[in-house]
């Protein structure tokens, strides 16, 4: 990126990096790799190597790896160094009060939840909820989120939220398209949706061949002819209200899907889009509590009309049962998921905002039906009291009903927006002479900001600042006829913790239920589940990255440009590429931005046949998923027994598309967990036949430091700073999935009209509504190179390798490592085949997922790549300790596995078939098991130090709910908070 | 002859039963067992004009979600409520109270006889 990446003033350590060894005291990379040098020592002998070079020299293909490069990655910064400049980053960031609405409002996050939610790694660093027995808290915390996305869109099911509004609106285009009758490839766009809607769907409609109409729905009729959907902005992006239910009936008759954009706080005042007649409602939750954060994290939101539940992208929370019949959270339609539907997937959207939801929902908890009214009152009540004295100065107001957001009529623009800015207020700028201004929670709490922004307006030196308040909210929403009658957010969850001691401890009783890195390891593979470090954390919840808004001028983002730049320059030095866009705020908008910049790269060069995208059979379903929504045909190259690449079908399927082929989508190391040792030859075939490589980012973690995705042939590439740059998962989301591309594809990747670095931002249309996706957590990746060095990254990914290697060498004589590459060794994760034990015993892969559970482990990756599988990834953060447990684990419930092949237990009635035990289960007068009570919980309390025993004891980790019926739930799908009486 | 003979099969792993110009179509043993606990089925409305090898509805268990292809061109007649209502009656009795629909044909494509099906499931 062109952007100039200047670095703050150095800290004392810049250029001293042997001040600072990796070990050293105060270094953070000793804190963040688990294992030590004595450790690592032992681990290394464990699989037959002498140092961590000489493994990773064994394990990475010679011809891949990297030299040594000059890096621009200053030397590690310790931890209060790193905060420091931070600091000082965020000291060039000006927060302003922000008034341009457009979807981004200022918000007042509850102290109580901000400190146990936010900033609580019982809720930061858990995963996406696929082990639903031990993610009760959370799935119950998405479940109050959509209720009240439910309850506010007068619509029957809403999903576990979006990742924002923008490609909420996309998901909701893409959904009419499916579910509407009409063949037609038009779609109707409200000419007041939000700008960056408008954007983002111009651009995803042309990748699939989606025709849009803008039309003033308010205004004028709709178009003649067949469309299969309507998108309605309502309020619109002026803040017009106007009353869509005759536009709505229109369009349905015609055949079409309507999707309402819907502002989820005036909706507490306004007739909700289900009533109004409307299929689909998205949008927002931002300002239920969560930071603007420059453009995110937060939570989108989508809802559905009874009938269209079955077509909702995303994660869905239903409820079921658990084997004891108690009712039980968990996802539903799992089936449907667009990762599993693969090339027929109709979505790329994987994972949600998680975090984000349950922050918003809890704000819906702690307010209460009546607080969430009582504030929107009183935005309305300031918007319309500043209108008024706006109109009292002579200014024209040109929005006649609206809730929170209105249009005034200046001489000239710029001038007031300058003006403004100088009292420290920010405005929309609509044209020349017309500006936007947008109340929110925070500034209606301010009584004097109508006469405040009248006398700023006005601009008369000479004239006394009127210091009288706006007054109660008294004045009903216009016009009458949308005044909202219906009741919402009934449910007594959203009534009864409305003091901050209750609040505060139904928090910790949620958080209490679930399993998250603060209890123990999550060896997921794929999933990179390392340290999310505090000090990586600290700068999230500053007012100068929590409080800017989007489409703040430049000048008051200075701070966050140069993060973003130096974030940029460094992963584009990592990964050996020219270029790289934070935009995309999920792994999978990444792959969809790439995909994007190399259909625009073979459209550039006059190649518009160029549409298959090859994707070997082993390749994570989002692959084939994104390739679709970029428009792409799906081309399916074999893997051969070894899990490679098959290179006699990649030719043959090379040859067969010699003339259309657009791109190879390989990931690296391989989601078998194996550095595969043909890299070059693959790229270079695809190179060959005209096809751009696109390199899946996965993985890195396995390759940090070793070898860079640039210098095998790769052309563009999505990295998961979520996985492999510690920014948490939140519980499924947020994420973010940069797109690192070479110079030629860099003017494809994803731009922003609203980009603060104007001329010099990329060209590509955008994926994200923000021109920065999710910039509030960059910071945390900022963090962790600054504080590892170019050095600690590598460091981090060699005791990866070793930990991978390490698990694998000590469970192989009891499970079957599937797949390995050169020299026998894995990658950063292991694929352990439980196929055999399952033919031999009858134990099953989730018999064994849900034992691990009483042995207080979160399972590893189940049935992925390999069906039957458990795909373990210790990372590089687990203490040796820790990982030994693991094994010790493993061990023993191959040993009780043994144990029913043997005919001890009976294949329906033992340890494994009946895990996880909850402690009702066993507080039962009559136990009728044919295994003690103690081997049912206390599997994993052996230890030949007595403290460590009574430790785990002690601190066992005690699941909610037994084993959950999955089939049960999908047939009766329930997606809201059940009522109090189903837990009788 | 068993049941099973007497059906004959597609590619796509579905059974047909002709008889009088009309066909009643459902998913084989076979498939119902690779799909797993079926939870829904989405079927189409009795009237609708289907073209064989077209997609006419769905089949999601816990695991994926199957298309239900026409494998005859007609009309649909009837569908079966019953495994709208109770999409497990797919995995306990495929053959029988499983049923999806009944199509009105003029004309049978060539279809597979039990052997020629069995054969294939083997093979892939």
């Amino acid at each position: 990126m062109t952007i100039d990446s200047v670095l703050p003033a150095p800290s004392p350590a810049v250029g001293q990096g042997t001040r600072h060894p990796t070990y050293g005291p105060s270094a953070f990379g000793r804190r963040h790799i688990g294992p030590d040098g004595v450790e690592q020592r032992r681990m290394l002998s464990a699989v037959g190597y002498r140092s961590i070079d000489e493994l990773l020299g064994a394990a990475v293909p010679a011809g891949i790896q990297v030299g040594e490069i000059d890096s621009v990655i200053p030397p590690a910064a310790t931890e209060s160094e790193a905060i420091a400049e931070l600091r000082a980053l965020a000291s060039r960031n000006t927060v302003r009060r922000s008034m341009i609405g457009l979807g981004y409002h200022d918000t007042i996050t509850p102290a109580v939840i901000k400190r146990n939610v936010l900033e609580n790694p019982s809720w930061y660093t858990a995963y996406t909820p696929y082990q639903p027995e031990i993610s009760q808290g959370r799935l119950e915390a998405l479940l109050n989120f959509q209720t009240m996305v439910a309850d506010l869109t007068g619509l029957s099911t809403a999903n576990a939220s979006m990742l924002d509004e923008s490609t909420a609106v996309v998901e909701g285009m893409l959904l009419a398209r499916r579910a509407s009758k009409s063949a037609s490839p038009r779609f109707v766009v409200d000419s007041d949706a939000l700008p960056q809607s408008a954007a983002l769907l111009a651009h995803r409609a042309q990748a699939v061949g989606i025709e849009l109409i803008t039309v003033d729905l308010a205004r004028e009729p709709l178009p003649g002819g067949d469309f299969f959907g309507v998108l309605i902005q309502y309020p619109g992006a002026s803040g017009a209200v106007w009353d869509p239910s005759a536009v709505i009936a229109a369009a349905k008759e015609a055949g079409a899907v309507v999707v309402v954009a819907a502002d989820l706080l005036a909706l507490t005042l306004l007739t909700s889009p289900g009533e109004l007649g409307a299929d689909v409602a998205v949008g927002t939750s931002q300002r239920f509590g969560v930071p603007m954060g420059f453009g995110g994290p937060h939570a989108g939101y989508m809802a559905v009309r009874a009938g269209l539940e079955r077509q909702l992208p995303g994660r869905l929370v239903g409820v079921s049962q658990d084997a004891a019949g108690q009712p039980a959270y968990r996802l539903s339609l799992q089936a449907r998921e667009q990762h599993i539907r693969r090339e027929k997937a109709t979505s790329n959207i994987c994972t949600a905002q998680v975090l984000l939801a349950v922050m918003a929902g809890m704000y819906a908890v702690y307010h209460g039906p009546d607080g969430l009214r009582w504030i929107a009152q009183t935005v309305h009540a300031a918007a319309r009291a500043t209108a008024d004295e706006l109109s009292a100065a002579g200014f024209e107001v040109l929005t006649r009903h609206f809730f929170d957001t209105f249009q005034v009529r200046v001489d000239d623009s710029d001038a007031t927006i300058a003006r403004l800015r100088g009292y420290g207020i920010l405005l929309r700028r609509v044209d020349e002479t017309t500006v936007g201004v947008a109340l929110d929670e925070v500034s209606s709490a301010d009584p004097m900001i109508s006469s405040m922004l009248a006398h700023a307006f006005t601009h008369d030196a000479g004239a006394a600042f009127g210091m009288h308040g706006y007054g109660a909210p008294t004045r009903e929403i216009e016009p009458a006829s949308l005044r909202r009658t219906s009741s919402y957010l009934t449910h007594p969850i959203f009534n009864t913790h409305h003091s901050e001691t209750g609040m505060m401890r139904y928090l910790k009783y949620l958080a209490d239920l679930d399993y998250a890195l603060d209890r123990g390891m999550i060896p997921l593979g794929s999933c990179t589940m390392k340290l999310n470090a505090a000090t990586e954390m600290e700068a999230v919840s500053w007012p100068e990255f929590a409080r800017i808004h989007p489409f703040a001028p430049a000048e008051d983002v200075q701070g966050y440009l140069a993060l973003i730049g130096q974030l940029e320059s460094w992963l584009a030095e990592v990964t050996g590429y020219d270029a790289v866009s934070l935009q995309p705020n999920a792994g999978s908008q990444g792959e969809l931005a790439g995909l994007l910049a190399i259909r625009g790269f073979h459209l550039a060069n006059g190649d518009a046949q160029r549409l298959v995208c090859l994707i070997p059979s082993s390749a994570h379903g989002t692959n084939a998923a994104s390739a679709v929504l970029a428009g792409m045909k799906v081309v399916v190259v074999a893997c051969d027994e070894l899990g490679n690449v098959d290179l006699d079908d990649l030719h043959a399927k090379i040859a067969a598309h010699a003339d259309d082929l657009a791109a190879l989508m390989i990931t690296y190391p391989s989601t078998h967990g194996v550095y595969e040792h043909e890299v070059r030859a693959i790229t270079e075939a695809v190179h060959d036949a005209g096809g751009q490589v696109y390199v899946d980012g996965a993985n890195l973690n396995a390759l940090l430091g070793f070898a860079r995705f640039g210098d095998f042939g790769g052309d563009v590439s999505h990295l998961n700073l979520h996985k492999t740059f510690c920014i948490p998962h939140g519980g499924g989301g947020p994420g973010v999935g940069p797109v690192a591309a070479k110079a030629h594809l860099a003017p494809f990747l994803p731009g922003h009209a609203q980009s603060q670095r104007g001329a010099d931002e990329f060209t590509g249309g955008p994926v994200s509504a923000a021109p920065f996706g999710s910039p509030s957590i960059l910071p945390i990746s900022w963090a962790y190179v600054r504080m590892m060095g170019a050095d600690g990254l590598r460091e981090a990914t060699g005791a990866a390798v070793l930990a991978a290697n390490y698990v694998a060498v000590r469970l192989s004589e009891h499970y079957p490592v599937l797949y390995k590459g050169d020299n026998g060794l894995v990658a950063h994760e292991c694929i352990l085949d439980l196929r055999p034990l399952t033919a031999a015993t009858g134990v099953s892969v989730d018999d064994v997922a849900k034992r691990l559970i009483d042995y207080g482990f979160h399972a590893p990756t189940m049935s992925f790549p390999v069906p039957g599988t458990l795909m373990v990834e210790p990372t590089e953060s687990e203490d040796l300790a820790e990982i030994d447990r693991f094994i010790d684990a493993m061990v023993a419930i191959k040993l009780e596995a043994d144990g029913v092949a043997a005919g001890e237990w009976p294949l329906e009635d033992n340890p494994l078939r009946n895990a996880p035990h909850t402690a009702q289960a066993i507080a039962v007068d009559e136990w009728a098991h044919p295994y003690s009570r103690e081997l049912a919980v206390y599997p994993g309390a052996v230890s030949s130090d007595a403290s460590v025993r009574t430790m785990r004891i002690r601190g066992k980790y005690w699941p909610p709910v037994r084993r959950i019926d999955q089939a049960y739930g999908d047939r009766n799908l329930v997606c809201s908070c059940p009522p109090p009486e189903a837990f009788a | 002859m068993s049941r099973e003979d007497e059906l004959k099969y597609t590619t796509e792993h579905e059974w047909i039963e002709a008889a009088d110009s009309v066909a009643t179509v459902g998913i084989t043993s076979y498939a119902a067992g690779k799909l797993g606990d079926v939870v829904y089925v989405d079927l189409p409305a009795v009237g609708t004009v289907v073209e064989a090898g077209r997609v006419i509805g769905e089949i999601e268990s816990t695991k994926s979600v199957g298309e239900l292809y026409a494998p005859v061109s007609g009309t649909i007649t009837e569908v079966n409520d019953a495994v709208v209502d109770s999409p497990e009656l797919v995995n306990s009795d495929p053959l029988g109270e499983g049923w999806l629909v009944k199509v009105e044909y003029v004309e049978l494509p060539s279809l597979l006889e039990l052997a020629e099906y069995t054969a294939f499931t083997a093979e892939s």
